[in-house]
Order: C-alpha cells, then structure tokens, then sequence
C-alpha cells in the first residue's frame, strides 16, 4: 500500500498530513507507506500511489490521478481520518 | 522529545498575541515580520509565503481556526524556524471547512526533512484542544514561550 500526502510546498502541511496518518495506520493495523510531497513530485508519485490525501483545495489540481484521493478537512482530527482511511482501505 | 524540539523552534520574540490585522494578507505579513524579527528569514520569505497564498489557496488553512502559512525552502531562510501570531479578531482566509482563523503560525525550513521533529511537536500541540485553547488565550507572548519551555 502506497500513500502520498501532498500539499503546496511538500514541507508543512503534507508532513503534518503524513504523521497523522501513519498513526492512524497504525491503530488500523495497515502496511502503507506514506510519502509527503509537494505538487510537482505528487504528480508523479501519483501514478504509483494507491491513496492520495491532500486538502479540499487542492483536490481539483490532482484530478486525472489513477490513485483514489481523498480530502482531509481538519489534519488534526485523527478520527476525521480514521473513518476516511478506513472506507478507502478496509 | 518533540515538544523540546518545538520550543526551541520559537525564538525570542517569534511569537506575538493579540495581532489586529483586517485580512489574510496582513495576517501572513504578520507572521513574516515574526519571523524576520526572530532572525530566521530575510524580509523576502513575506513576500514568498504571500505568493504561495495566491498561487495555491488557503489549503494552509489545516484545522478550524489554525493557518500554517510557509513557502518553499529558500535563500530566504536562515534557520529553520516557526513563528505564532495569535489574531485580536479573527480574519476570514477562504477556506471552506475552517475559517475564521484565530492563529496564524509562521513556518520556514532549509530542506524538505529538517524541521520533521518541530512539526511533530506541532502536530502533537494542536491535535489536543486545552493546549489550543491555551495559545488563543494567553495574556502575552511570554505566558506561550514559558508554557513551551515548560515542555508542556
């Protein structure tokens, strides 16, 4: 399982999104590895990734990804990405 | 071991309380000037946060209330660094899910993985709402960087 975390710059907002989501990984008992990045490296990331998480804003740059995206509205609410992973990967 | 981390990441007077600023642009400047100030960037990093801003939207905008505005890794930055600006009023950004913002934090780095301990404590601060609470109600600068010191 691949997942990539993608905001602007790839090195705030993306790296919160991947700490969070790792330990929800990790409650969830799922092996994924999750890459941050910005937009540029997401696009290609992208084409390997199964799961994209990024926020809501950015979601129509990264459309005609093969990976299923998924938008996260609050980065700090692990239950918001509990539910969201869980109906992408359980 | 990351709550260390994100204390030290506050230099002196990187952090300033009761900020009136009447748009998401001067908020943003506020922060740059925080961050000039603490000696972590050169006045052009305002300028590039701000350019961020309009290239890409409010998508910093990551929690109800809370902004992380940052632009890329540049010569701009000194050292890697992070500063708060917690807003008198709270200012309207555009996002959809979590305006208005209350604080705005300052974020600079020199590479993309160098800062990842700061953002940890980061991470770890505003996913609790006491702390949150906290930093939007503190009396003044000290009262926040004594609170970080303290390791929490």
């Amino acid at each position: 399982m691949k997942i990539v975390a993608v905001c602007g710059m790839g090195i705030g907002t993306s790296v919160l999104l991947k700490m969070n989501a790792e330990k929800v990984l990790a409650q969830l008992g799922i092996e994924a590895t999750v890459t941050a990045a910005d937009m540029s490296t997401a696009r290609q990331l992208g084409f390997e990734a199964n799961i994209v998480l990024t926020t809501p804003e950015l979601v129509p740059s990264l459309q005609g990804l093969p990976a299923e995206i998924i938008s996260i509205d609050h980065f700090f609410d692990l239950a918001e990405l509990n539910r969201k992973l869980s109906a992408a990967l359980l | 071991m990351s709550l260390a981390a994100l204390s030290s990441a506050f230099a002196p007077n990187s952090i300033a309380v009761g900020v009136v600023v009447d748009s998401r642009e001067a908020a943003i400047v506020g922060v740059g000037e925080l961050l000039v100030a603490s000696g972590r960037t050169t006045t052009g990093y305002t300028g590039e946060m701000l350019a961020v801003l309009h290239e890409l939207g409010p998508y910093f905008v990551v929690a109800p209330g809370i902004a992380i505005a940052h632009a890329r890794p540049s010569e701009s930055v000194l050292s890697a660094g992070l500063s708060l600006a917690v807003l008198a009023e709270p200012v309207e950004f555009g996002s959809d899910h979590n305006d208005p913002v209350r604080m705005v934090f300052g974020l600079c780095a020199k590479d993309h993985d160098g800062h990842i301990e700061v953002l940890s404590g980061l991470a770890e601060m505003l996913s609790d709402d006491a702390q949150v609470n906290f930093l939007l109600n503190a009396s003044d600068a000290d009262r926040i960087h004594e609170y970080l010191a303290s390791g929490l």
